[in-house]
């Protein structure tokens, strides 16, 4: 075996164990911000065996999109969320968790036995490294241009519902709760929160001798 | 003024040096300054086998890299003292060294002898990985930064894509560095971090976007090729002015410097992120600032400003004085140009960054985030747009 080859073959189980153990962390760890940055580790090194496979813009776009956007936001939430909340403990929760366990055990058995009753082609296609960047354009824009365009509006709509729910001076009635908006809490000029104090403590100056 | 006047054009030259040495006695072997093949038989001269040629061989432009983005950050810490210094008119530092030279390499000791304090209450783990998960990233963006033709360390081909997705990986850093030290402000600094370097991702992208449909690559290498031809007339900051600027903007953004220094604000957060962080855990904060300021400033350069590129076209000058361009010590003049041109590039746009940080008041945070999301946002997509229809109207302009 050449250097090359061992090298390759090094990685890819650095990089598998990296993947298998943090999905374990992600699941397992009892703390979600611990669980959270475990998923940007699992991400990357998804995207390290992406650069195993010779494809460098997928990994990118795996590294820009899933750690650099996805996670980010994921922790932003987390970290945004600051309710300090003592969770009520769930009744039947070993039961839950066997079932969960249970489920997810015979989903990876379905998974085990597709992977060894596949005829897997060995070698695979030959890759073609630098030259995907084109390919992926032009399959793009070509015979996957519907399913591009569609989620492309798929994103649109999300981002209008978003930007709905956030500015809910549009409606007249919560959209949520079916409550009339208090329009006070709206967008609204006010005057600046020093200025209104200095009012109220000038007549109490004025009265000390 | 005048000291930072008199010395700044000079400066650039000093981290070029390292570069400079190690590419030079190389690059004399081979026309091509293919510096890898002539190290290589070298070696081989010497009775290795290939294979452990190469294996030597690729650390080298690794480590020199390495050397080179420590030394431009001493650069740029002790240009960064003077012209504030001059801006404040003041003298700055003098006694370290001629001039105060030396002033970095102090700062830098004093980093490393300082007690590494780990908060009790903070997320020991947590609040080490932080700063290496800031500076790591910023490290290996290098890997696509050309000084020449051959002179970088891995022309991969998505190159300038690669330095796009690892500076999103930035974010993760700050907010975990930001959580775990417990910490109101340095948890507001880290939140602020992340948003910033998002939302001022996006118009970023975009321009460089609209250079690389110029030049039909992400390579940073074709990126430069494709500028060269008429010298200071083919770069791309004529047919990108629109977008030099958001690049440049969305740069100094991304680097948190001012104006855009939010998630620093001594201000309003004491230090942000960094607020718990003392000895050389901070330093990796502060190497890491620098380093992608440099990193920026090239990355400018080799975008908008011709990458090594002369000002007036080497074949040219090289004609006048009846050479051949291939003639080995025509290479060489014209690789350790390169280098200079590059640097000496960067190190304008360090110099006029340094000098926004000192003459601009920061942004508040909504100015912040509406300058990104509603102003060079649009902008950006119009100026892609336009470069799409001059490429469609002007192929031979617009590289079609």
């Amino acid at each position: 075996m050449s250097i090359a080859d061992s090298t390759q073959f090094l990685c890819f189980l650095a990089l598998s164990a990296a993947v298998l153990l943090g999905a374990l962390g992600v699941v397992l760890l009892p703390n979600i911000v611990y669980s959270a940055f475990l998923l940007g580790g699992v991400f990357l090194a998804v995207a390290g065996l992406y650069l195993l496979l010779n494809a460098s813009f997928v990994a990118a776009a795996q590294m820009m999109i899933y750690v650099g956007a996805v996670n980010v936001l994921i922790l932003f939430a987390i970290m945004l969320v600051n309710k300090k909340e003592t969770l009520a403990a769930i009744p039947g929760l070993g039961v839950r968790r066997i079932l969960s366990g249970a489920v997810c055990a015979g989903l990876l058995g379905l998974l085990l036995r597709v992977d060894f009753t596949t005829p897997w082609a060995l070698p695979g296609p030959v890759s073609i490294g630098e030259g995907a960047t084109i390919r992926i354009g032009e399959h793009l824009f070509s015979d996957y241009l519907l399913p591009f365009e569609l989620a492309s509006v798929l994103l649109l709509m999300a981002m209008i519902g978003a930007i709905v729910l956030a500015r809910r001076d549009v409606f007249s009635s919560d959209v949520i709760t079916g409550e009339g908006v208090d329009q006070g809490l709206i967008e609204k000029a006010r005057t600046p929160l020093l200025l209104e104090k200095n009012l109220q403590i000038q007549p109490v100056l004025e009265k000390t001798p | 003024m005048v000291i930072a006047s008199a010395f700044s054009p000079a400066l650039p030259l000093a981290p070029a040096l390292p570069g400079l040495g190690g590419a030079n006695f190389l690059a004399v072997v081979s026309p091509g300054l293919d510096l890898e093949s002539s190290f290589s038989s070298l070696l081989e001269g010497l009775g290795l086998t290939p294979a452990a040629a190469h294996l030597v061989w690729l650390p080298l432009p690794m480590v020199l890299v390495l050397v080179s983005a420590v030394v431009g950050v001493l650069v740029t810490v002790w240009l960064e003292r003077k012209i504030s210094a001059a801006v404040q008119q003041r003298i700055g530092p003098e006694y370290a060294g001629a001039l105060g030279v030396l002033q970095p390499l102090a700062d830098g000791l004093k980093l490393l002898f300082k007690e590494d304090i780990i908060p009790a209450r903070a997320d020991g783990l947590l609040f080490t990985l932080g700063p290496i998960l800031v500076v790591v990233p910023v490290i290996l963006s290098w890997l696509v930064v050309p000084f020449g033709q051959n002179l970088l360390i891995s022309n991969v081909g998505v190159g300038i894509f690669l330095w796009i997705a690892l500076s999103s990986l930035q974010p993760i850093g700050l907010l975990m560095s930001g959580y775990a030290s417990n910490n109101k402000y340095s948890l507001l600094g880290g939140l602020r971090a992340a948003a910033q370097s998002i939302s001022y991702e996006i118009p970023l992208a975009l321009s460089v976007l609209a250079v690389v449909m110029m030049s039909n690559s992400l390579s940073t290498v074709d990126i430069v090729n494709q500028q060269t031809g008429a010298g200071i007339l083919s770069w791309n900051i004529w047919r990108q002015p629109v977008g030099f600027v958001i690049f440049w903007i969305c740069a100094l953004a991304e680097c948190e410097r001012l104006p855009f220094d939010l998630p620093e604000a001594e201000e309003e957060l004491v230090a942000g992120y960094q607020t718990e962080y003392a000895g050389m855990k901070f330093a990796l904060f502060y190497l890491g600032s620098y380093i992608n300021l440099v990193l920026s400033a090239l990355l400018v350069s080799v975008l908008y400003l011709g990458g090594w590129g002369f000002p007036v076209p080497v074949e040219w000058l090289a004609g006048a004085l009846g050479q051949s361009v291939d003639a080995p010590v025509v290479q060489v003049i014209t690789g350790s140009l390169g280098i200079v041109m590059t640097v000496l590039k960067a190190y304008l746009l360090v110099f006029f960054a340094i000098l926004l940080r000192w003459t601009v008041p920061r942004v508040r945070i909504d100015q912040l985030l509406n300058l990104g999301w509603k102003f060079l946002l649009p902008i950006a997509l119009v100026n892609l747009l336009a470069t799409a229809a001059l490429k469609l109207a002007f192929p031979a302009a617009f590289g079609g």
